[in-house]
């Protein structure tokens, strides 16, 4: 065998790869195809038949247009708060924490151990109208005396903040890291305030954490559907809730799928812009 | 801008205004990223906060008073133990198996030029890029139309597989860049073939980084939500067994499942960094 393979060596990576991109093609390429597939059909359940029916992808833009740009209206505020929320705290890591660094780094993935379900439920208790929270925002007449923040899209839009907080801090933390400090200092030699060395030194270098963590967090808050399953009501409805709602409940598969493909046509676009903006070999590693 | 001689002279020290203002801004960001955990840490808190809670109905959503019977009687409810356990099996054979077909495209990425390695690259991001809920609906179409597949553990073992390679490529991938070759030649002039080499040299300094994905691996199987509740039929596992009973009533045993998950986990993760701050500055 060691010497067969020494004597082709050209075919060692295919062999390598062989397995795995057999099982990716397999089940999650071919799967795209039934996907399309299934969205060209016609007929009600369980008897839909192949009709090219483009239709059905006009009847779902129509008819759930609302929850779709409800759903990247939430994934992108989301997407800036956790930026706004993670820069500070990677930035103090990367260059303040010392021995602390691998400490926090954990407090910052602790979140992804406790199941997605139970630390959305949390939020539930948190934000309940009998809470602290909502009895000092009542106090200090920040809420009204029988406001709510619970079934609202303040809950659902922090909930997906708070759930994908760690995909934005981290690959900012590991930007951060990577930043020679000799630059810093020479910023400094040169006269530049702290500001002006941040915003025209350390920023610009943690580009590639940027970008990385906006896709991260974007990416999966706009097809999420468990916030506002679990924290908000009808109206905060995401399109992830139409889709599986479709596909378990009323059983109307071809709608289901062309609001998938829609969903994800719409964040391949997202996904170009950005590569043209940055650079494809950022997007892929 | 006090004096001339202060502005040219290099390390004179800085204004005042400016000292005070880094004093601020160094404790501010302290503070802030102090707070900022105590944010993240806040829910996970709850969680365990209320495995202790004695709830006085249904709901265990407000905090009545402590007792330790959740955790002795944890499988007390219906179907939660059957739950904790397909989770387990799932992860434990899909990290496996993940693990394995990961490594292998990792070292054909990193290692090897050939035709199709950008295209290969492509289709291991892909998974990563694309909302759960579509691969979970389009995975689904797939097993629908194929009516002999049950779905079931080996569906929901398939889905996790799937989405856990790419993962596991990442990881390993970003190790075995920064890896040292010299080895592996020494042992082929010493006269050991490929096989050998692989076993006897790459494995044991690639082990660490395919520990470190199969444990992310593992984590990413056990957290699943969405594409194991479109592909289980009527298999569950925990995330399932905690959507379904949150419509009707979260049992603290829920709590309790959750919180001992946390806990091993963040024991691993805890024994990591104290073995990282053994180590003497400057080693790998």
């Amino acid at each position: 065998m060691g010497t067969f393979l020494h004597r082709h060596r050209g075919i060692t990576p295919y062999l390598l790869l062989a397995p795995g991109i057999l099982w990716l093609g397999l089940f999650f390429l071919w799967p795209m195809y039934y996907l399309g597939y299934e969205s060209l059909q016609t007929g009600l359940f369980p008897d839909f038949h192949f009709s090219w029916a483009f239709s059905n992808y006009w009847d779902a833009l129509s008819g759930y247009h609302t929850q779709l740009e409800r759903s990247f209206v939430y994934a992108g505020i989301a997407t800036v708060a956790c930026f706004v929320l993670a820069y500070p705290l990677a930035y103090w890591i990367a260059f303040r924490a010392g021995p602390w660094r691998n400490l926090f780094l954990l407090f910052i993935v602790a979140p992804f151990f406790v199941t997605y379900l139970m630390r959305t439920l949390a939020w539930l208790n948190i934000l309940a109208d009998q809470g602290p929270v909502v009895g000092f925002l009542r106090d200090v007449h920040l809420l009204a005396p029988d406001g709510r923040l619970l079934a609202t899209t303040f809950a659902v839009v922090s909930g997906i903040t708070y759930n994908f907080f760690p995909f934005m801090a981290l690959p900012l933390y590991v930007s951060l890291e990577q930043i020679d400090e000799g630059l810093l200092e020479a910023a400094k030699d040169l006269y530049a305030s702290p500001t002006r060395a941040f915003l025209r030194v350390t920023l610009p270098l943690s580009a590639p954490g940027i970008v990385a963590g906006t896709l991260l967090t974007f990416i999966p808050a706009a097809g999420d559907f468990i916030n506002a399953a679990l924290l908000g009501t009808p109206n905060q409805t995401m399109i992830g809730n139409v889709i599986q709602a479709k596909f378990l409940q009323s059983l109307d598969y071809p709608t289901a799928a062309s609001l998938s493909f829609i969903l994800m046509g719409l964040i391949l676009v997202f996904l170009l812009f950005y590569a043209r903006a940055v650079g494809t070999e950022k997007l892929t590693g | 801008m006090s004096s001339v001689a202060e502005t040219v002279t290099p390390g004179a020290k800085p204004g005042l205004v400016a000292r005070i203002w880094r004093l601020v801004a160094r404790h501010a960001l302290t503070v802030y990223a102090l707070l900022a955990v105590g944010y993240l840490m806040l829910p996970i808190a709850v969680v365990i906060l209320f495995s202790f809670n004695h709830p006085t109905g249904r709901f265990n959503y407000v905090w009545n008073s402590f007792t330790l019977d959740n955790w002795v009687h944890w499988n007390a409810v219906l179907g939660i133990q059957g739950s904790v356990v397909t989770s387990l099996e799932v992860a434990a054979l899909a990290t496996v198996v993940a693990t394995v077909l990961g490594t292998m495209i990792a070292l054909a990425i990193v290692r090897h030029r050939f035709i199709g390695r950008s295209a290969t690259n492509l289709l291991v991001f892909l998974p990563m890029s694309t909302p759960e809920i579509v691969m979970g609906s389009s995975l689904l179409t797939l097993f629908l139309n194929h009516g002999t597949i049950q779905l079931g553990f080996w569906t929901i073992f398939i889905a996790h597989v799937m989405f856990i390679v790419s993962f596991v490529v990442v990881t390993v991938k970003a190790r075995l860049i920064g890896f040292d070759r010299h080895m592996e030649e020494a042992a082929m002039d010493l006269g050991a073939n490929e096989l050998v080499t692989f076993a006897k040299v790459t494995l044991p300094l690639i082990a660490p980084a395919m520990l470190a994905a199969a444990l992310l691996g593992f984590a990413l199987s056990i957290d699943d939500f969405v594409i194991t509740y479109l592909n289980a039929g009527a298999t569950q596992t925990f995330p399932i067994f905690v959507w379904g009973i949150a419509r009707v009533a979260v049992p603290p045993q829920v709590n309790v499942v959750a919180s001992a998950i946390f806990l091993v986990a963040i024991a691993i993760g805890l024994g990591n960094v104290m073995l990282q701050r053994r180590k003497p500055k400057g080693a790998p």
